[in-house]
């Protein structure tokens, strides 16, 4: 072996384990994908579903991502440390899953701006800070007219959270339903003042069967309103994840939060280096919404349930179309036009037909 | 019986240092067995949980920023406790201190003055010492029982807190999302370093510190409050004002919890949210027991408190170990240093099996 033709073999060695060496460093580089969630992972309503989607991710993308939570991070100054470690620990995409996480994480995205960082029901968005909400009022619509169908007592209750325009827009689209499939039913609504108090949603479910609500509806994320209505032989209506199974003979859909699609998609995009920042809904359309039937139903009123849902998914209805009134009676959503986001985004105002006042 | 304890006549000054050391071998003991017997390598887990919080700058400051408030409320509830004034009541008194702060900074968004802060902040240490005063009032007035009134003036202070976070003091461009606008940066509480978030309230802390020590261990008012705390028939035998003491320690506990809260608000969160506290009025109360209601033993035992929930929350995000083992070795630790405290007021003897003569001796002697 001539001398040039040995140094030719030591560089093309030389070389090769280079190459090998960056194909090693970027196949064993993952994506680092960080979820904050505001709840147990065990809540069997937001945060559960919130894990749920990031199972999918795991499956949809195996070794190419590495995903990590920190779960029951609450909204005050501890936030933003998490949010924080993440971005410093070398998260390349970072979902956080509650509204109160806004600030802390628009205050982060700034200081990382190689870093990605998606939050969920938020306003705030940045050039490496999108937002993400699921347009739940489309599986409340369906929802009020389940119970429109399914009602005898013409009295249906609804166990609200916080005064929040996402809450009052899916009151209002059960409403919308009520008064279109069966006029005069009233809608009940009792303030918690919680997402997750198990205790307090189960006196709220209990003081409305009591007032004769035969139809329960819970803005709330623990099985307990289910269980309760189970008991008391009333129906309900679950949130956020699939609760039938809290409540077999009560349960006539639950309006299923699906993240898997969006933070698969997202993920996708950061990998392909075309992410953008946008405000994402994603509803029945996208799959971010879905309505598991129960076989409580009977059958002609699920095929026309299903009609709804086509026709919310190909476009052709929309919940909030014109004309739309306030309670006292003032044109909201004009004829001919339907809610733009906007407007939905900051709905502050019951329909009318609703007896309730808003709080404050 | 195989063990029996028997009482010692005299605090054990050894077991007053031994006992916490016995706890933390015992606690990394368990935690070891836990940890392996889950599949995890116990030393690279205890590494994660206790040392990679707190081994850069950064992780020192965020301890410090977590511990800041938990501090505040125990130095107050210290005073509290040493005069047996049994004040649940720091988490409400945070809370109001958050909101009456709040309340001013929201109304001083245009004001650019150095004033603004220190009005501020004394707006949430007063809020925070009058609904401490109302327990004081109930106290002295009906003699109803502080422990069952500053618990329930807890959930009163939470659903006002609610009340005007939802209304009154919502940011009107928030789309009436219940948090309130962000303070000018006239009220908040100034950042001790570039990059860090360590705030001005860590000067707070230490301020306090030295006041509660000053006035429990070197001041006339600080022996009443003791005597008063070890036999309260004593006191007043001895011409001590009750009444004026019950009102000073909840004032002081109350105003301390209170600036805990406001410290929050201007501190590192910027605005009044609904959830200003997770819970840190609580901690203080462990705290302030684990640190024998002495300052420098409050400030450890903070500290800890504050590394045991940094550390559970980098173990979620490097092991994906899930919350509650972090929390079960934080709850065994918790339990083996109040376990062990045993020790100092009491002996432990091999029992009756053995030295049948020796128990029968016990049992006779005098007290």
């Amino acid at each position: 072996m001539s001398i040039p033709s040995l140094k030719r073999l030591v560089l093309g060695v030389a070389a090769a384990i280079g190459l090998t060496a960056t194909l090693g460093a970027h196949a064993a580089d993952p994506l680092k994908v960080g979820f904050v969630y505001i709840g147990p992972i065990g809540d069997h309503g937001w945060t559960y579903q919130h894990e749920q989607g990031r199972q999918a991710l795991i499956k949809q993308f195996g070794d190419k991502v590495q995903t990590s939570f920190v779960e029951n991070v609450a909204e005050g100054a501890d936030a933003e440390r998490v949010i924080r470690n993440m971005a410093k620990g070398g998260y390349d995409l970072v979902f956080t899953t509650s509204f109160g996480y806004m600030n802390p994480t628009a205050k982060v995205a700034k200081q990382f701006p190689k870093a990605t960082f998606e939050h969920a029901t938020g306003y705030k968005q940045d050039k490496n800070l999108g937002t993400y909400l699921s347009t739940s009022y489309e599986g409340r619509y369906v929802g009020g007219f389940l119970a429109a169908k399914m009602t005898k007592s013409k009295k249906i209750g609804y166990i609200a959270s916080f005064p929040i325009p996402e809450v009052i827009r899916d009151i209002n689209a059960i409403q919308l339903a009520l008064d279109k499939y069966n006029p005069g039913t009233e809608i009940k609504v009792v303030w918690v003042n919680s997402w997750f108090d198990p205790g307090k949603e189960a006196d709220a479910a209990n003081a409305l069967i009591d007032q004769g609500v035969d139809v329960v509806f819970q803005h709330t994320d623990s099985p307990a309103p289910i269980q309760t209505a189970e008991r008391r032989g009333v129906y309900a209506i679950g949130y956020a994840s699939d609760m039938a199974h809290f409540g077999p003979k009560a349960v006539l859909t639950s309006i299923v939060n699906n993240w898997g699609p969006h933070y698969i998609r997202s993920t996708q995009a950061v990998i392909d280096g075309n992410w953008k920042s946008q405000d994402y809904w994603g509803g029945l359309a996208e799959g971010t919404i879905e309505l598991p039937i129960s076989p409580l139903v009977p059958a002609e009123v699920k095929t026309e349930a299903e009609q709804i849902i086509a026709g919310i998914k190909d476009g052709s209805f929309h919940p909030f179309a014109g004309p739309i009134l306030d309670q006292k009676g003032d044109v909201r959503i004009a004829a001919g036009s339907v809610a733009s986001n906007a407007e939905l985004a900051g709905m502050n105002y019951y329909v009318k037909g609703i007896s309730a006042q808003l709080p404050q | 019986m195989l063990l029996t304890l028997e009482p010692r006549l005299q605090q054990s000054r050894r077991h007053l240092l031994l006992s916490p050391l016995l706890a933390a071998l015992l606690t990394l003991l368990c935690g070891a067995l836990l940890f392996a017997a889950l599949g995890h390598d116990p030393l690279a887990t205890f590494h994660t949980l206790l040392i990679e919080p707190v081994q850069d700058f950064y992780g020192v400051s965020e301890l410090l920023i977590k511990a800041i408030p938990i501090l505040l409320c125990a130095l107050g509830l210290a005073v509290a406790y040493q005069a047996r004034i049994w004040n649940i009541g720091a988490e409400g008194q945070l809370l109001i201190g958050a909101l009456a702060g709040s309340a001013l900074a929201i109304n001083l968004l245009d004001w650019d003055s150095v004033l603004a802060l220190p009005a501020v902040i004394l707006t949430g240490v007063l809020a925070g010492a009058l609904w401490a005063a109302l327990a004081a009032w109930l106290r002295t007035h009906f003699n109803a029982n502080e422990i069952l009134t500053t618990i329930m003036l807890n959930y009163i202070a939470l659903n006002l807190l609610l009340y005007f976070v939802h209304g009154p003091l919502k940011d009107p461009e928030g789309f009436s999302f219940p948090q309130s606008a962000m303070f000018a940066d006239a009220s908040r509480l100034p950042t001790l370093f570039d990059d860090v978030r360590l705030h001005a309230g860590f000067y707070l802390v230490l301020l306090a510190a030295v006041a509660v020590w000053v006035l429990l261990s070197r001041s006339f008012l600080g022996f009443q409050v003791r005597v008063l705390g070890l036999d309260s028939r004593a006191a007043g035998l001895m011409g001590f004002r009750e009444k004026r003491l019950v009102w000073l320690a909840l004032l002081i506990s109350g105003g301390l919890a209170g600036l805990a809260g406001v410290s929050e608000v201007t501190g590192p969160i910027g605005q009044l949210v609904p959830q200003v506290s997770p819970g840190y009025g609580y901690a203080a109360i462990t705290v302030a027991f684990l640190g024998r209601l002495n300052p420098l033993g409050i400030i450890v035992a903070g500290l800890l408190m504050a590394l045991l929930y940094l550390g559970g929350e980098n173990a979620q995000m490097t092991l994906n170990l899930p919350q509650s083992l972090t929390e079960l070795f934080q709850g065994m630790m918790l339990f083996f240093l109040l376990a062990c405290d045993l020790l100092i007021l009491y002996r432990v003897r091999l029992g009756s099996w053995f030295r049948p003569a020796t128990r029968k001796h016990t049992e006779h002697a005098p007290a």
